[in-house]
């Protein structure tokens, strides 16, 4: 009871605070000093209060939009085990529901901006689903590794195989899912170089062009979902990358914050040494990300 | 034009003549010897309408620059009627030049293949060339768009309002899919009036005007208004002042083009580049504010020198500041040039080519990255860069990324520029008496501005007046190529071909 208490509470207080970690490792490269690391915080809570403004044109499809994504990621984010713990919600089969938990919250993020009628909007859902085609066989093909590994069809096992079973063989599958996962973390969180959260130039936004619309509360969810599928994804790729556990759940939450933080570092350091890809590039990565897993799960049937 | 070509008055670069030395031709006459120059790889300065003594009458003048001989040659023609013959099918650099005339003067270039208002503002003359009726308003960028037909085909309209704090424009692509067919650029919404509003002087607000024509150019336009003031006055600056006034052009070059670097390095979301040179050209801004207080150069130069005297203190705390800037500069902007992430992106990404960017009379650092040798310092020198010279630098490619790294040469040469002249720093009185212009007179000034070349041309009347005062930014050459660059890349691409260019909408809307 404790243990999911727990994982309730991180799983809604942690994810501002990577986004304040990737933002404060920028600024360090940058020479700046950069805005606090509790800043998210508060401009999830400015927004919340923000009036909110919508178009005539737009249903509630609109409406609907952000509020589903973020209960589905939400969601997703009790179908994982984080640190040594178990997940909240485990059964037979639950990784599909993970991985289209991620999709419904795609489609309504596309359908509410195709909603607005707007070109970029429209622009930037074409972009989102046609990347959204590459990164998603690439997560279920790491998916399949686990669930070679585990023997188990769900998530909490799946997940945990890395850290029980003490095998050479799955040491290359992992490091090849490690590779891809990393990648589909890095689209799928729309950071550099397949997309760049602080951009201000419409025509090259992935993501931020689908939400150009929203304001206010709904703006603030959509904001908040994203750090949420930041944390959910950044644990998956955890499990894969760093599987060592204490076996002791005083040790093995405060490793797991530890571990998370130190990915959001990562993530802040490659956003600041490298430039974003140009467009037509980003499918050539995600490719990649698709063979890594891919080469991977072959290497494991093999 | 040279000795060939006796039909136009042959003068330098801020030199004044008799207007009645400019000859009146015919239409005819006129064109072909545009055409002729234009052929004869001359580029057309200016091309622009005033009032004529025949009455009902429109005089067209034409100024053409001949950088191989380093002269200018004027000419003018006499247009009756509401219709003169246009040259643009077959001379595409006079293009925006005749839709100006046409909004300007109500007269209606026959044949023009692209022919639509400029700034969307009233005509002087009370006739307008596209029959608009008189009490309805004209609206910037509302009219008939270029549209590509077709299933797949889809249409984006960008601004006039942008995300970021940049000037109001409105862009309109044609895209299939990410790739964009064609581009469209509509300005006017900054248009102020100037032109207008400095006919009749110079008075005392002219040189606010001017130093205001466009803000990131001030000392390039202040300096090239001074030079035409002080060519119809009949005195010259002391080489102190013309020193003074180099240097102030070359840092604004300097804060410009590291701007330009570091919003490249920005768009394309690489950090650390685009936060130092954020902060760089804080810095060499504060150097012009060192000379005279505004980190523009607002109210350093004058007619006749200097608004303020630099002191033996102040030059050489301006050399310690840039010797710091210089090493700063140099490490941020040499991050670029090896990350190769960076270059992925400014490679091959909105070429210009050469042949190109010579038919649409593209000038500045944009022109000589597609490997045109065209520099106004070098080819037509007027005060400092008569006696101390800068390197021509020049790319061959025309994309971004030569775009990016001529500016990355221009910066050294200019440093070194600017160090040379601290060093040697000649006395004078910083600023000479300007007497009351010649009246009927007609003088050009060109300088490099950062964006290329600044061209102004005044015409005085009897009295010694402004009967028209003719401002040519380099923006207003830039746009088309602008627009030339971005076909059949992707729209994505567009923000670093755009500041790539980085040209001024109020430059060019006046």
């Amino acid at each position: 009871m404790i243990a999911t208490i727990l994982h309730v509470l991180v799983l809604l207080l942690l994810p501002p605070l990577l986004l304040g970690v990737i933002a404060k490792t920028k600024a360090w490269f940058a020479g700046r000093v950069g805005a606090p690391f509790l800043q998210p915080y508060y401009d999830l809570a400015k927004l919340m209060r923000r009036g909110l403004v919508l178009s005539t044109t737009t249903t509630w499809v609109f409406r609907a939009g952000p509020i589903v994504t973020l209960a589905a990621t939400l969601l997703a984010g009790l179908l994982i085990p984080m640190g040594g713990g178990d997940a909240p919600i485990a059964f037979a089969g639950d990784l599909i529901l993970f991985a289209y938990l991620f999709g419904l919250a795609r489609f309504f993020t596309t359908s509410a901006a195709l909603d607005t009628g707007s070109a970029f909007e429209g622009m930037g859902s074409a972009r989102e689903v046609t990347f959204a085609c590459l990164s998603e066989p690439a997560l279920f093909f790491a998916l399949l590794v686990l669930a070679k590994i585990s023997g188990s069809l769900t998530l909490t096992a799946m997940l945990q195989a890395p850290a029980n079973t003490l095998s050479a063989g799955i040491a290359a599958p992992l490091v090849l899912i490690g590779i891809g996962l990393f990648i589909v973390l890095l689209a799928e969180t729309c950071r550099i170089p397949v997309d760049d959260p602080t951009t201000h130039l419409e025509l090259t936004m992935i993501h931020e062009a689908m939400v150009l619309d929203h304001s206010g509360p709904l703006f603030s969810m959509i904001l908040y979902a994203s750090a949420v599928k930041l944390l959910v994804l950044g644990t998956v790729l955890l499990h894969v990358i760093a599987p060592f556990r204490f076996g002791q759940a005083w040790l093995d939450g405060p490793l797991y914050l530890a571990e998370i933080l130190g990915l959001a570092v990562v993530i802040g350091i490659v956003e600041s040494v490298m430039a974003r890809l140009q467009m037509r590039r980003v499918p050539y990565l995600l490719v990649g990300a698709l063979l890594f897993c891919g080469f991977g799960f072959i290497l494991l049937i093999r | 034009m040279n000795a060939s070509r006796p039909d136009f008055a042959t003068l330098t670069n801020g030199q004044a003549v008799k207007r009645s030395e400019i000859p009146v031709l015919t239409p005819e006459v006129f064109g072909q010897a545009i055409l002729d120059g234009v052929a004869a790889r001359q580029r057309v300065s200016a091309l622009f309408g005033a009032s004529s003594p025949i009455p009902g009458a429109t005089r067209i003048y034409a100024v053409l620059a001949d950088d191989e001989q380093n002269l200018l040659s004027a000419a003018a023609t006499d247009i009756a009627g509401g219709e003169f013959p246009s040259l643009t099918p077959r001379c595409p650099q006079v293009h925006l030049f005749e839709r100006e005339i046409a909004e300007q003067f109500g007269l209606r270039p026959i044949g023009h293949p692209w022919f639509k208002p400029v700034r969307y503002c009233r005509s002087w003359t009370g006739r307008d060339a596209w029959g608009r009726p008189a009490g309805q308003p004209i609206l910037p960028a509302v009219g008939d768009f270029y549209r590509v037909e077709g299933e797949q085909v889809h249409e984006v309209a960008v601004g006039p309002v942008h995300a970021g704090v940049i000037e109001p424009g409105h862009f309109r692509f044609q895209c299939h899919g990410e790739q964009v067919f064609h581009l469209e650029i509509a300005l006017g919404f900054q248009h102020r009036g100037v032109e207008e509003e400095l006919i009749g002087g110079p008075n005392a607000r002219t040189v606010h005007y001017a130093e205001t024509l466009s803000g990131d150019a001030t000392v390039a336009h202040a300096t090239t208004y001074s030079h035409v003031i002080e060519a119809l006055a009949g005195c010259q600056a002391s080489a102190r002042a013309q020193a003074v006034r180099g240097i102030a052009l070359e840092l604004e070059r300097l804060a410009n083009h590291i701007g330009d670097l570091g919003a490249l390095a920005g768009d394309v979301g690489y950090l650390p580049t685009a936060s130092f040179c954020g902060r760089i050209r804080g810095d060499f801004l504060n150097m012009t504010a060192l000379l005279c207080g505004s980190r523009f150069g607002r109210g350093l130069i004058r007619p006749g020198g200097l608004g303020f005297d630099a002191d033996a203190d102040r030059m050489a705390e301006l050399g310690r500041r840039l010797d710091a800037g210089e090493k700063d500069a140099t490490v941020a902007i040499r991050l670029l040039w090896d990350t190769q992430s960076v270059m992925a992106r400014f490679e091959e990404v909105g070429p210009l080519p050469r042949k190109v960017a010579a038919e649409l009379g593209i000038v500045g650092p944009a022109a000589r990255a597609s490997g045109l040798e065209r520099d106004v310092r070098r080819d037509q020198p007027s005060g400092i860069f008569c006696f101390s010279h800068i390197p021509l630098s020049t790319c061959e490619s025309g994309d971004v990324f030569a775009r990016a790294f001529v500016r990355w040469l221009e910066i050294q040469h200019t440093i070194g520029f600017i160090r040379d002249q601290i060093r040697s720093l000649p006395s004078g009185a910083p600023r000479v008496p300007v007497k009351a212009l010649a009246p009927d007179s007609f003088a050009v000034a060109l300088n490099e501005g950062w964006r290329g070349e600044v061209c102004h041309v005044a015409l005085t009347d009897a009295q010694g007046r402004f009967a028209r005062y003719k401002v040519v930014d380099p923006s207003f050459h830039n746009w088309p190529g602008l627009a030339y660059a971005l076909r059949d890349q992707e729209i994505s691409d567009f923000p670093i071909c755009n500041k790539s260019f980085n040209l001024s909408y109020c430059g060019h809307d006046l």
